[in-house]
């Protein structure tokens, strides 16, 4: 089992209000899956992202990642999981503004140790894999929105990472950028990689192969997507 | 963990760089701080070590086993009015010493003149004229260059004979040979007989213009009465010390001092000089020191600034750093290495400026003798230390910040 999370809250405290984004939460998903998240705003998808993404940690319960309980880690064993097992993919591209595309994708490589030489080899062809070998040098203002994403994308995948998260990914795309984003998941997802994506695009989710719907911080829905055959 | 930060050393530089070419102006008044610093301390660390080297070359060629027996101290305390009434140094004196000292190697009276040197139709106003005895080759430490210094004969017969120092001779007689020739020296004629070694220019004043005759001859044509200073050679240096006290005693014997006053007479030595100079270097130390506290103060509390202003507009980008992996260790040496880059552009700047004015002043000085490049070391170690100090809070405030709530800073 990939990701195993049983009974997980994250409670916050705003002044005086106790604010429950995530009640009680039990969920495992297994590697090569490809799950959508949905839910109304404020339910609590953000956080539980953040939390399988050890950007943060639960106020009580258990995660386990890849066999690991992550609540006992520190912070900088958290930034190392972070960076050998999660790639991210943000609704705002969040990429460097003053370094070009293959710059951008070399980050996580940087952080991993890996040589220069070396990182330049890996970044070029994950940016040929995302189709943006012709956009290397490109600062991300020299992008359009879906490349700038695609961008976001090779950076998450170049680590190799157990599993992708992306918080509504197409968020800032118009539809058919949007369209052309949730194909290259569905591909990279062929290709055997896990995927989370949280999305409240009820047409978005379709693309998945798993849906899971929260409100008030719990799961109210956890269902198989039922793809026809492609044409 | 440091070994991961020197493995990321040119990252770490690379992306200070280009925050900083992404801000120049703001760097630059950001560094203008460090670089008058710099500049201040560099200028006066280069002139002193310069300063050093001249001067430490020029009084090792003057001899450190030598006392000089004089009415008036070299560095005078207090007072001036008690040294004039203090009665000569005279012939009593120096007799007195040659005789009863056991621990002196050579004793030599000296007597000093200013008079007009001519040859031929050449006439040179104001040339200092030594009035000595033979023993000034070891007092004095000088060689004849050509021809011979006087003997002790010369001496006892007040011979009309002179010894012209190097530039004296040159600018007397020009290409052709001094040796032989008779010259005139105030009033007198004397015969040349020997031209001495150069001994080189002592903050552009020449060492070498000056004639040398028996003290006898300048006695008779100048007066006795004129005060001596009597030059007085110690067997080896260790004795030194002895040597001044058994001068004190035969001096003051023969000067009849009672027993409760001080001496009226002053036993000098070239390390009063390097002392007086080492006073006078260390008051600019101490100001090498303020500079550096009020420059590193004002500086750093520029840099501080700035990098706290440079952490707040790159928040999310740190965020997304940690999300991707970065260590507090690593964001914490991307943010040092920042200050460190932006204090050393004001260093590098400084140290250039520095050594620049330095080697003005010090050719000014006419001293000459190679610029000392230990200024580049402290002028970096400076720069550099300011940078860790002001950037180091910034730095720290970055590394510990919360990896989601910096991603969602807007
Ligand atoms: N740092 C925080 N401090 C206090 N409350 C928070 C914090 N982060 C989230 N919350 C609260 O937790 C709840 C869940 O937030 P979350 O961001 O997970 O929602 P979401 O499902 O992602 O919503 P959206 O679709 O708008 O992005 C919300 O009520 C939110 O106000
Ligand atoms: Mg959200």
């Amino acid at each position: 089992m990939l990701i195993d999370i049983r009974a997980l809250s994250k409670k916050y405290l705003l002044g005086t209000v106790r604010v429950l984004a995530l009640n009680e939460i039990s969920l495992s998903i297994e590697r090569n899956e490809y799950v959508a998240i949905m839910g109304p705003s404020g339910s609590g998808k953000s956080t539980l992202m953040n939390i399988i993404g050890c950007l943060d940690v639960p106020t009580s319960g258990s995660y386990t990642l890849n066999g690991q309980a992550v609540a006992s880690l520190s912070d900088d064993e958290l930034a190392t999981i972070r960076n050998k097992e999660i790639g991210f993919v943000f609704q705002t591209f969040n990429l460097l503004p003053r370094a070009d595309a293959l710059h951008n994708v070399e980050l996580p490589l940087i952080y991993k140790g890996v040589p220069k030489a070396e990182r330049r080899i890996i970044a070029r062809e994950t940016l040929e894999k995302v189709g943006l070998g012709d956009r290397m040098d490109h600062k991300p203002n020299e992008l359009s929105g879906g490349q700038r994403q695609r961008v976001a994308i090779a950076r998450a995948l170049v680590n190799n990472p157990s599993i992708i998260l992306a918080d509504e990914p197409t968020g800032n795309l118009d539809s058919t950028t949007g369209e052309e984003i949730m194909k290259l998941f569905a591909d990279l997802n062929a290709a055997g990689n896990t995927i989370i994506v949280v999305t409240h695009e009820e047409e978005i989710a379709r693309k998945s192969k798993r849906i899971i719907r929260l409100r008030d911080g719990r799961i109210v829905s956890d269902e198989t997507v039922e793809h026809e055959a492609a044409v | 963990m440091i070994r991961d930060s020197f493995a990321l050393l040119g990252e770490y530089t690379g992306m200070a760089w280009q925050s900083i070419i992404a801000h120049k102006m703001r760097s630059i008044l950001t560094t203008l701080g460090i670089l008058i610093g710099v500049t201040t301390i560099i200028t006066i660390w280069t002139t002193i070590q310069g300063l050093n080297t001249y001067i430490g070359s020029v009084l090792s060629d003057i001899g450190n086993s030598v006392v000089y027996v004089e009415k008036y101290p070299w560095v005078i305390k207090g007072d001036f009015w008690k040294y004039r009434n203090r009665k000569n140094i005279g012939w009593r004196e120096y007799e007195a010493i040659r005789r009863h000292s056991r621990l002196a190697r050579a004793v030599t009276p000296q007597v000093v003149a200013s008079r007009v040197a001519a040859y031929d139709d050449k006439k040179l106003e104001q040339v200092a004229v030594l009035g000595t005895t033979e023993s000034f080759t070891e007092t004095g430490s000088v060689t004849p260059e050509s021809g011979r210094f006087f003997t002790g004969a010369d001496i006892r017969n007040k011979a009309r004979l002179t010894v012209l120092g190097a530039q004296l001779a040159e600018e007397l007689f020009k290409k052709s040979n001094p040796l032989g020739k008779r010259i005139r020296i105030g009033d007198m004629k004397y015969k040349v007989i020997g031209v001495l070694e150069r001994q080189g220019d002592f903050f552009g004043q020449s060492r070498d213009n000056f004639a040398i005759v028996p003290i006898g001859t300048f006695r008779n044509v100048y007066g006795q009465q004129r005060g001596l200073q009597i030059a007085v050679l110690a067997a080896t240096s260790a004795e030194l010390e002895d040597l001044k006290e058994e001068l004190r005693g035969i001096l003051r014997q023969t000067r009849k001092v009672p027993a409760a006053d001080e001496d009226d007479f002053a036993i000098n030595q070239m390390d009063q000089l390097t002392g007086f100079y080492e006073d006078a270097t260390a008051t600019l130390y101490a100001i090498i020191f303020i500079i550096a506290a009020i420059s590193l103060l004002v500086g750093g509390i520029g840099i501080t600034n700035i990098m706290m202003v440079s952490v707040t507009e790159r928040t999310r980008e740190i965020g997304l750093r940690k999300a991707v992996g970065a260590k507090k260790n690593n964001i914490l040496s991307q943010f040092l290495m920042e200050a460190i880059a932006l204090s050393s552009i004001g260093g590098v700047a400084g140290i250039l400026i520095g050594l620049l004015a330095g080697s003005l002043i010090l050719s000014l000085l006419k001293v000459t003798g190679g610029v000392d490049f230990s200024a580049i070391f402290v002028g970096f170690g400076f720069s550099a230390f300011v940078g860790v100090v002001s950037g180091f809070y910034p730095a720290y405030k970055a590394a510990t910040m919360n990896p989601i709530d910096s991603l969602r800073y807007e």
